[in-house]
């Protein structure tokens, strides 16, 4: 087993084991091997990447044409199984006509073979943590696009998962629900959930995320922690920003090194901005510089080490190769 | 930069019985969906359907009043046609169209909906799925034609006058009659329904495959003997109380007794439930987008 993965049991985790899946002669997703831990996991493509596909597979709505998936153990051809520990937030409605919010999450815990006391206490308890008490008794029809992305978080928490599955979860949420729910997602990860999270908003999912893995085109690019994924990218040497106060002296003193391949002085004259290969090395110069009292630094920022400009390097800029 | 890849061991599924969890998904099921069946816009449509044959004999009964006194004076002869209209009107036509239109709207009506997810993201096996969606589907199917079946009869006896009835239906063979017929009613739905609820799960357009079951369900008359058992039709008409020619063209065969007609039925519908069973394991729901 992999370092990464040591301290974890196969039943903790997520696998996807050589998955391919094609829709008819469209591709999904190839060859996806891909390992997911408890925390936050973060899915980051455009559309038709293959992100909901994966999620896809991972519930057993779609079946892989090559390759096995595994969550916690189960397999999703097991829904019996595998959704009593999996709540899956999809990007489409499921709201059969004319229910209500409450018998929505009522019923639907009925069929998973809760008793109506239970039912009734776990439908209450999700509708009070996504906000909708005041709602709950209305026709979900009647609900506005928040509401009813609220209404679906509910649902795939209402049976107390172990794993939960949101593609697109902030879709249609207004900047205080946003803050809520990425409250509770976090809340939910400090409590050893799973979160696998798909989003077009990447710096909320930067914020978030333990770790992203990035899709396109039906390929994993890349995965890991931002810092980590951003590290390897060794096509695009990482940008530092330095404030200091003799900025071209320190220029030169850093030119010196194999690592760095750009520095460019900032306008103000007062920092300047460091391309280098190896950013652990230039940080070791860097305070080797600083030591020696030569230098007063004001700040050092990295600037290209988020999830936005991974994603413009792998993504945005033509989609990148394979990784 | 590499995938992590761990291929891990899926755990055994546990393959106890659990008796009473099922039933209680089941009876979840059953709720929502004959709440839906009864309550929801395409129920309008069935009941209207449903209730023709009891227009029809209402009409017959009370519009003309010569038909009323022949119901009456032949009463024979009123039998003969009220088993014409049960199976030609009732059967063939009220019971195999609304079958297919409650039971193949169990689960296409459910994907044009874009709202089968709802399940399919519980905890539920498929094939309790199955068995709630149809057991659904047979109670909305059973109460409106039975009533339908029930209220025929209302107005065939109705003609006849009080006397009458009391000592056919009491005294005489009356009441096995109508409850034969209550029989084979629900014998249809019980058939059809698997049928119809095979083919919502198998056929994206589901109208052209229940027009072929519908032609070879009409034809069965002239089929040779063999061919003629593959067909619901036959075990229904096999127990039709009163007995009727086929016509001139009809194939010769020897009636099956009841005893064979019903199991018959029951077995064959158990095997259409179980590939639909096996279908659902397979089937996909695809969200569009990706």
């Amino acid at each position: 087993m992999n370092e990464t993965f040591a301290n974890y049991s196969p039943d903790q985790l997520i696998v996807f084991e050589d998955i391919s899946k094609f829709y008819g002669e469209i591709l999904g997703v190839n060859r996806v091997n891909l390992t997911i831990a408890p925390g936050i996991t973060s899915f980051v493509g455009p559309n038709g990447s293959g992100k909901t596909t994966l999620m896809n597979l991972m519930t057993g709505v779609i079946q892989p044409s090559r390759g096995r998936v595994s969550v916690l153990g189960i397999s999703p051809s097991e829904p019996q199984e595998l959704f009593r520990r999996v709540g899956y937030c999809g990007q489409f409605d499921s709201f059969p006509k004319g229910v209500t919010g409450y018998d929505f999450l009522y019923s639907y815990l009925l069929v998973h073979g809760l008793t109506k006391k239970e039912a009734d206490a776990k439908a209450w308890r999700a509708i009070e943590r996504v906000d909708l008490v005041e709602a709950a008794h209305r026709k979900v029809a009647g609900y506005s696009k928040g509401m009813r992305q609220r209404m679906r978080l509910a649902q795939s928490i209402a049976h107390e998962p172990s794993v939960m599955i949101l593609d697109e979860p902030l879709n249609g949420l207004d900047p205080m629900a946003r803050a809520e729910t990425t409250r509770l997602f976090r809340q939910l990860a400090k409590d050893g959930l799973h979160l696998i999270v798909s989003s077009h908003i990447l710096h909320e999912l930067d914020e978030m995320s333990d770790r992203v893995v990035l899709i396109n085109n039906g390929y994993i690019l890349a995965e890991g922690g931002i810092g980590g994924v951003r590290e390897e990218m060794e096509d695009h040497p990482m940008q530092i920003m330095i404030r200091c106060d003799r900025p071209q002296e320190f220029a030169a003193r850093v030119f010196a090194s194999d690592n760095v391949v750009e520095a460019t002085i900032h306008q103000d004259r007062q920092g300047l901005f460091v391309k280098t290969r190896n950013a652990d090395a230039f940080y070791l110069l860097l305070n080797r510089i600083v030591a020696e009292g030569s230098l007063n630094v004001e700040t050092v920022a990295p600037v290209d080490d988020n999830l936005n400009a991974v994603y413009h390097y792998l993504i945005g800029s033509g989609g990148g190769g394979q990784a | 930069m590499s995938s992590l890849v761990e291929a891990t061991a899926a755990k055994p599924t546990t393959t106890t019985l659990q008796w009473g969890l099922w039933w209680r998904q089941i009876r979840a099921i059953l709720r929502m969906e004959v709440k839906k069946n009864f309550w929801g816009k395409r129920a309008l449509l069935i009941y209207v359907f449903a209730a023709i044959p009891v227009l029809l004999l209402l009409l017959l009964t009370f519009a003309d009043e010569d038909a009323g006194n022949d119901i009456k004076r032949n009463w024979p002869a009123a039998q003969e046609v009220f088993a014409y209209i049960f199976e030609a009107v009732i059967l063939r036509t009220i019971v195999f169209f609304g079958c297919a239109w409650i039971f193949m709207n169990l689960f296409r009506g459910e994907v044009v909906d874009r709202s089968l997810h709802y399940y399919y993201l519980s905890a539920l096996r498929r094939e309790v799925l199955v068995t709630g969606k149809y057991f659904s589907g047979l109670v909305t199917s059973v109460v409106l034609f039975s009533l339908t079946t029930i209220g025929a009869l209302f107005f065939l006896y109705y003609a006849r006058g009080y006397p009458a009835n009391v000592n056919f239906l009491f005294d005489g063979p009356g009441l096995g009659q109508c409850l034969t017929y209550l029989a084979a009613t629900i014998l249809g739905c019980i058939g059809y329904g698997a049928v119809f609820m095979f083919i919502g799960l198998f056929f994206r357009n589901p109208i052209l495959p229940a027009l072929v079951v519908y032609g070879w369900e009409w034809m069965n008359f002239l089929l040779p003997p063999v061919l003629k058992k593959i067909s619901i039709i036959h075990y229904l008409h096999t127990l039709a109380p009163v007995q009727m020619s086929e016509g001139p063209l009809a194939t010769v065969t020897t009636a099956t007794s009841p005893w064979v007609s019903v199991p018959s039925l029951l077995v064959f519908t158990a095997v259409v439930l179980i590939l639909a069973a096996v279908r659902i394991r397979k089937m996909e729901i695809r969200y569009g987008g990706e």
